[in-house]
């Protein structure tokens, strides 16, 4: 049976961590995904899980734990934010080599200076060239429901690659709304027990990870993580749809919000598209055709699936929460790319919003709408809700 | 300890889908690897003046000091010592002496008790 609480993003995270039961988990605190590891540790102390909890002097000690703990075979899972994913930088690499299948529930901070605990993405988009998957989650419920996908994704033969389960600091992660919860049979049933083919502690068939590689090799294995990214595209939806079929509920790579025949459409990811979307129907209602495209998978980007969601539309704006300081910020620039590979010569406006946790109004959306619809689209990138 | 050989026996892999995954090595083991050629200075063992007080065995990161199995100091396994001398140095009865590599020219790095 499931159930249906009043539970905050972090909270339903730390849950779905209890009914998966890692044999791993090894975490260090920083705000705001400090509440993870913290209701996992309550969990951890009470014998409510059977699972190894490591506390480590650092998040580089504590994803380096992850890494070996995983490469022994073990499901492995942790949390961090910020400062904390950048100290781990060094190992995420790593992590993606060795094709450990760690879940990671990243909860989306800034990264200073000036320091800052709030919202952006910062933090992840720091980390997209680290071999990992990256998960963008709406609200709470999506962040509960991605954490047990996410072990599945991971841990499937074809990708064995680590996943990062994105949500917003504080608007989701500490924001209390309904999640609904399934039981613990059938997460315990969903996830399975992981099967790893080479794990370390199997004695008698002894392996070596780690082991220095020169330049006869080592672009040739980096090729081998661009495949398993491949495959990830392959292999999501039909892993969604088998969430589906237990949960009643399905999570696209990309969340088309009524952008089948709009002329104008908002990209964007995470909380702040519950914004748009309000945006969108209060547009609808007036006529206007106009589209929000939430990006949910980012690492793979699926591109074609993103070229071809944004058909036939006049104008683009694409809302990023993170910087590229001097260059495209990210989502505009995938975006970009997409578009150019299909053949597509859509006018898109960059924008950046949020940064450090600054609120994402309606009508800011409403404006934006309104000059797509005039045209008023500029190569500049725009910054909504700066001080100017 | 018994194969020591098996790296020239791995396959050489043509294509990126023949490399093994990760660089994961398997069947590989550090037993192969003569970290023994590494070494400047050779520690020489004076079985008349070892008491077998272990102190060296017991401290050397290589597990280069040999035993007769019953507790008895029987030589230095060169094949992997790289001469970092912590043996010489907590020897109590100066029973190991640090020397030059140079004076074993021609004598091999890669033998076993000597």
């Amino acid at each position: 049976m499931s159930r249906r609480e009043i539970t905050s993003g972090n909270w339903a995270f730390a849950e779905a961590m209890r009914q998966i039961n890692p044999d791993v988990v090894a975490a260090y605190p920083i705000t705001p995904s400090t509440d993870i590891p913290m209701k996992f540790a309550e969990f951890a102390a009470n014998g409510r899980v059977d699972t190894n909890f490591v506390t480590v002097e650092s998040e580089h000690s504590a994803i380096t734990a992850c890494v070996t703990a995983a490469a022994a075979g073990a499901r492995v899972m942790t949390a961090s934010s910020a400062n904390g994913v950048a100290l781990m930088h060094e190992i995420f690499p790593i992590a993606g080599c060795f094709r450990t299948p760690i879940v990671f529930g990243l909860v989306n901070r800034s990264i200073g200076a000036p320091i800052n605990i709030h919202c952006d993405h910062s933090d992840s988009m720091a980390e997209r060239d680290a071999g990992w998957i990256h998960l963008y989650c709406e609200d709470a419920q999506e962040a509960y429901d991605t954490a047990i996908l996410a072990v599945r994704l991971a841990e499937h033969k074809d990708v064995l690659t680590p996943v990062f389960v994105c949500q917003d600091g504080f608007i989701t992660s500490h924001g209390f709304e309904p999640v609904n919860l399934l039981d613990d049979e059938t997460v315990k049933a969903f996830v399975g027990e992981r099967d790893a083919d080479f794990p370390l502690l199997d004695v008698d068939r002894p392996v070596t990870y780690g082991s220095f590689v020169m330049s006869e090799y080592y672009f040739e294995i980096k090729r081998q993580q661009v495949e398993a990214m491949k495959n990830v595209l392959r292999v999501y939806d039909g892993i969604a749809k088998e969430y589906e079929a237990v949960s009643g509920r399905f999570y696209p790579k990309l969340d088309r919000y009524r952008t089948e025949d709009a002329d104008i459409v908002v990209v964007i990811m995470s909380s702040a598209s519950g914004v748009v979307k309000d945006v969108v129907d209060e547009l609808r209602d007036q006529g206007i055709k106009a589209g929000c495209l939430r990006v949910r998978m980012f690492r793979p980007f699926p591109a074609e699936e993103a070229a071809s969601a944004l058909g036939n539309a006049k104008a683009v704006a694409v809302l990023d929460r993170a910087l590229s300081i001097g260059g495209t910020a990210p989502l505009a620039a995938e975006i970009k790319s997409a578009l150019y590979d299909a053949g597509k010569t859509i006018p898109v406006q960059s924008c950046v919003y949020g940064l450090g946790g600054r609120d994402f109004f309606p009508q800011y959306a409403r404006e934006l709408f309104t000059d797509l619809a005039a045209g008023k689209i500029s190569r500049e990138e725009r910054y909504l809700g700066l001080l100017e | 300890m018994k194969n020591r050989g098996n790296s020239a026996e791995m396959a050489r892999p043509k294509r990126w889908q023949d490399v093994p995954m990760g660089g994961i090595a398997f069947g590989a083991s550090a037993e192969a690897v003569e970290t023994g050629q590494w070494r400047s200075m050779r520690p020489v063992w004076n079985g008349e003046k070892c008491i077998s007080c272990l102190l060296c065995w017991n401290q050397c990161p290589d597990r280069s000091v040999l035993t007769d199995g019953n507790g008895k100091v029987t030589g230095i396994d060169t094949f992997y010592c790289k001469g970092c001398g912590i043996c010489a140095h907590l020897c109590p009865k100066q029973a190991i002496e640090m020397r030059p590599e140079s004076e074993f020219t021609g004598s091999g790095t890669g033998e076993r008790g000597k």
